[in-house]
């Protein structure tokens, strides 16, 4: 890079004073929305929805979140994505679910 | 303050938008050729929606005193029937021609399919021929860090000049490798995916200033056309002064669109 990154200008109690209330909301939400999920009946036929490969990277994710490293933002990111480098065939559909399916926390 | 949104799709916004957009202080946006939310049955059907980046919105713009400029391609989503891709081709160059259209845009990849990436080439292929600039979406999600990657390798396949290229859609798996290469980096603002205000402000303070836009890519999804002010409003409570505002969404798209003579806004400070 050509410039140097520059800091937050506030320091680090302006910053937990501004955005703690936000992020203590959007923790709960996280908590909730593992609770619905574990409230709400399987779907007939399908895999258990514990092994639902978005709720999978997700537990992943929160581990990263409290193992003491930086750079969380971009590792969760890395997490969800594909890790493989060459094009497919053909493209399945349009969407994408927002964490690579094949995703394996103990490989 | 002013600004440029330099990533929108009004095709898919009300006019309230551009009033509430000019009330916020936008000068001028740039509105890419994209996917419209279905899959166009003809290349017809891309002819008249190229009218509409090169005719309507211009005038519905100006309607507010916003300058509106475009780019033109098939985008990534609707490129994975290759024969279909190439009649749509066909029809760019005239539209490159138009005096609003900055260059070959957005082009990419989605699922990062070989038919998606064979598009893809056919049109940095015909940029580069025209010596236009290249504005790149990259994949939502899961296939973004892989899609960046085969989106650079292809741009330096065809020796592109990286410093006419933005790379767009960029977020904190992806921003270092694409400044790094030497290319412009877009931060799209969206509420659920991308990055939100406070990210885009934490990406400029880990990277910094140079070669990075900030954009809204209001579309007819979960969107915001004032995602730009609004981020504005997050860089200065946390003290970054105006000229950092002024830098990111005025002079950067400024020099980097400027190497259009097409765009031809002035600073308006």
């Amino acid at each position: 890079m050509a410039e140097t990154p520059f800091t937050v200008p506030r320091p680090r109690s302006w910053v937990v004073d501004t955005y703690f209330m936000a992020h203590r909301a959007k923790l709960l939400d996280v908590a909730a929305f593992l609770d619905r999920v574990d409230r709400a009946p399987p779907d007939d036929g399908a895999a258990a929805r514990t092994d639902d490969p978005r709720l999978v990277s997700l537990r992943a994710a929160i581990a990263l979140l409290v193992d003491g490293e930086g750079d969380r933002a971009r590792r969760i990111l890395e997490l969800f994505s594909d890790p493989s480098t060459d094009p497919i065939d053909r493209a399945p559909g349009k969407g994408a679910i927002g964490v690579w399916p094949d995703y394996d926390p103990d490989a | 303050m002013h600004y440029i949104d330099p990533h929108i799709h009004m095709v898919s916004r009300t006019t309230d938008d551009y009033a509430r957009m000019a009330q916020a202080g936008c000068i001028a946006i740039t509105e890419p050729a994209f996917w419209a939310g279905f899959d166009r049955s003809s290349a017809q059907g891309f002819h008249d929606y190229f009218r509409v980046l090169t005719e309507t919105e211009p005038a519905r713009a100006a309607q507010y005193g916003i300058r509106h400029f475009a780019w033109i391609c098939i985008n990534p989503k609707e490129a994975e029937d290759p024969g279909f891709a190439r009649e749509v081709i066909a029809l760019i160059p005239d539209f490159l021609d138009k005096p609003n259209v900055l260059g070959v845009g957005e082009i990419g990849l989605n699922k990062n399919s070989k038919n998606e990436l064979e598009i893809l080439e056919a049109q940095i292929a015909l940029a580069k021929a025209r010596d236009q600039l290249i504005l790149v979406h990259t994949p939502h999600l899961e296939d973004k860090l892989k899609g960046t990657r085969l989106i650079m390798d292809a741009l330096a396949n065809h020796d592109v000049d990286p410093g006419r290229v933005l790379i767009d859609h960029v977020e904190e798996h992806t921003v270092g490798a694409v400044l790094d290469a030497g290319y412009w980096a877009g931060m799209t603002l969206y509420p659920d995916s991308k990055c939100t205000p406070e990210r885009a402000t934490d990406i400029i303070e880990t990277y910094g200033r140079e070669r990075i836009w900030i954009n809204s890519a209001g579309d007819w999804g979960p969107s915001d056309p004032l995602a730009v002010p609004k981020c504005h409003v997050e860089m200065l409570r946390r003290g970054h002064p105006r000229e950092t505002v002024k830098r990111i969404s005025i002079d950067n798209p400024r020099t980097f669109l400027g190497q259009c003579a097409k765009f031809d806004v002035e600073d308006p400070s």
